[in-house]
């Protein structure tokens, strides 16, 4: 009982820092990147190649006045000052059900310690992700609506459409994972991409369901707000959407999050379509070195997927509202149905 | 433990519930019906049917009322009148109505359903496997002519929606 708490209490400690540290890396590597991508420096200065830039740029987030907008009181106040704390709280809690490693039975403190997965009890796994990341959307809503500003309010409406259209989207392309897999948990669909056809084709789901990973990752792209779909901030038109009026921390909890969300939807991009920590030849190594070099196969692909991100929006240029709606509607939900029934017709005929 | 944990989301349904009929701001509202919804998740989380608990959240509090917000903000409807504004009747004629039906369900339900804690003989619980077996097999009548239904209100709502073409 108490060594289970114990080892779920360092799980959590670990997951938590490695989450709040890819932030600052992130952001780094953002900056960097949209500088080399568009030949210019970019931050230099502080630290080796600007590494210490994010410490800097948090002590000044810090250290900031806190201000809550003119005309901002009573409910909307409370609405608010609520935004901020749901858009953390969702962002940091998805991460509890992704595996990030393979546990060949290994012990702490003569204990199993259970998978490297926060809560490896959850049945509900990728169902429970969704579930408390369609709550995300809240946090824009009530920021755009609590701000009392009009630029806000219109990120916020932007926001509610764009969730719930390629939430839709999103889902019904994890379907056709979810048939071939015959469960909800993420470990399960882990294990049965390991191996290979052939001996040299590695069973990922991305392979027989490309149009289902493509259609997922464009949805996680409008999911996570990232640029091309990123209408709900949209700088040119918008200042920048929701979080206008929050300065000092509250801005940086939306900051934050942001980033928090990139890293899981990109875990939920290498689970899901390509094969989470697996690679052809060492599916389920034994011992704690086998187990550390599937959390380094696993961190190596999640970070391909995080620079994925950063080459996408620094390469496309933004979509117009109406585009994004056309692209969701009459695009991507045709395209994810139409994975999930070729996944239905080759598990009947027996391919899958 | 499941008794308390049932008692105390069901305080919270009914607490929230009557916070969505009559706050003022309409946004406290949907807010006020998200947090009754997540109490129904609890309950039935605690009841043994988790992926009924996850589609409650992910289809009612992740979309339906996000679909809700969404028209309060493009309407941009900031407070809500006051009810029971000169209209006596009306409203004591539907309060008893509301009563009426509820004392209906609530008699049905404990001549149908078995009491809080009793375990249907044969009934499985967890995940979505029974419940989907049920849906297409027992159910499946039901539930194909739930889906016209749908089908027949998104036309309706498409006809009322629909310019007229000149």
């Amino acid at each position: 009982m108490w060594v289970d708490l114990i080892v779920t209490v360092i799980k959590v400690l670990v997951v938590s820092t490695v989450l709040l540290t890819g932030v600052p890396i992130m952001v780094w590597v953002e900056r960097r990147g949209s500088a080399m991508i568009q030949d210019r420096l970019g931050p230099n200065r502080v630290g080796p190649m600007g590494l210490l830039q994010p410490v800097v740029d948090a002590v000044k987030l810090m250290t900031k006045e806190d201000l809550t907008p003119e005309g901002v009181t009573g409910t909307n106040r409370f609405l608010y000052l609520l935004a901020p704390a749901i858009a953390l709280v969702v962002a940091v809690s998805t991460f509890i059900v992704v595996p990030f490693g393979y546990d060949p039975g290994l012990e702490l403190f003569g204990h199993a310690i259970g998978g490297f997965v926060v809560a490896p009890d959850l049945d509900l796994g990728i169902l429970y992700l969704f579930a408390v990341g369609s709550l995300g959307v809240y946090a824009l809503v009530l920021a755009g609506w609590g701000s009392n500003n009009k630029y806000s309010l219109l990120g916020g409406i932007r926001a509610s459409a764009q969730m719930i259209s390629y939430e839709l989207a999103m889902v019904i392309s994890v379907v056709g994972v979810l048939m071939v897999t015959g469960s909800f948990s993420l470990d399960d669909v882990v294990l049965h991409q390991a191996g290979t056809w052939f001996g040299f084709i590695p069973k990922w789901n991305v392979i027989p369901q490309l149009i289902g990973a493509i259609t997922f990752m464009v949805a996680v792209f409008a999911e996570t707000n990232r640029l091309p779909f990123d209408m709900v901030e949209a700088e040119a038109e918008l200042v920048v959407g929701y979080h206008t009026e929050y300065s000092s921390m509250r801005f940086a909890s939306f900051f934050m999050a942001e980033y928090i969300n990139m890293i899981t939807a990109s875990s939920l991009i290498v689970v899901l379509f390509f094969g989470g920590w697996t690679l052809p030849g060492i599916a389920t190594p034994g011992g704690w070195l086998g187990a550390l070099a599937t959390i380094g196969i696993f961190a190596a692909k999640v970070a391909f997927f995080l620079w994925f991100f950063v080459w996408v929006r620094w390469t496309l240029p933004r979509f117009r509202f109406d585009q994004l709606m056309a692209l969701g509607w009459k695009w991507m939900i045709p395209l994810a149905v139409l994975n999930f029934l070729w996944v239905g017709v080759a598990m009947a005929l027996g391919y899958l | 433990m499941v008794t308390y944990v049932f008692l105390v989301a069901a305080a919270m349904a009914i607490v929230f519930a009557l916070v969505a009929i009559m706050h003022r701001s309409p946004v406290v509202n949907v807010l006020a019906l998200i947090m009754v919804f997540l109490a129904l998740a609890v309950i039935y989380a605690v009841l043994g049917m988790d992926f009924l608990a996850a589609i409650q959240i992910i289809v009612y509090s992740g979309a339906v009322l996000v679909l809700f917000l969404f028209v309060i903000m493009l309407l941009n409807i900031r407070k809500v009148e006051r009810f029971g504004s000169g209209r006596p009747l009306q409203a004591f004629l539907g309060a008893a109505a509301s009563i009426g039906v509820g004392m209906g369900v609530i008699l049905a339900a404990r001549q149908l359903a078995p009491s809080f804690g009793e375990v249907i003989e044969g009934a499985e619980k967890g995940t979505a496997i029974p419940l989907g077996k049920a849906l297409l097999t027992t159910h499946l009548f039901a539930f194909e002519l739930i889906s016209v239904v749908l089908m027949a209100s998104l036309i309706g709502a498409w006809v009322l929606a629909r310019k007229e073409d000149s």
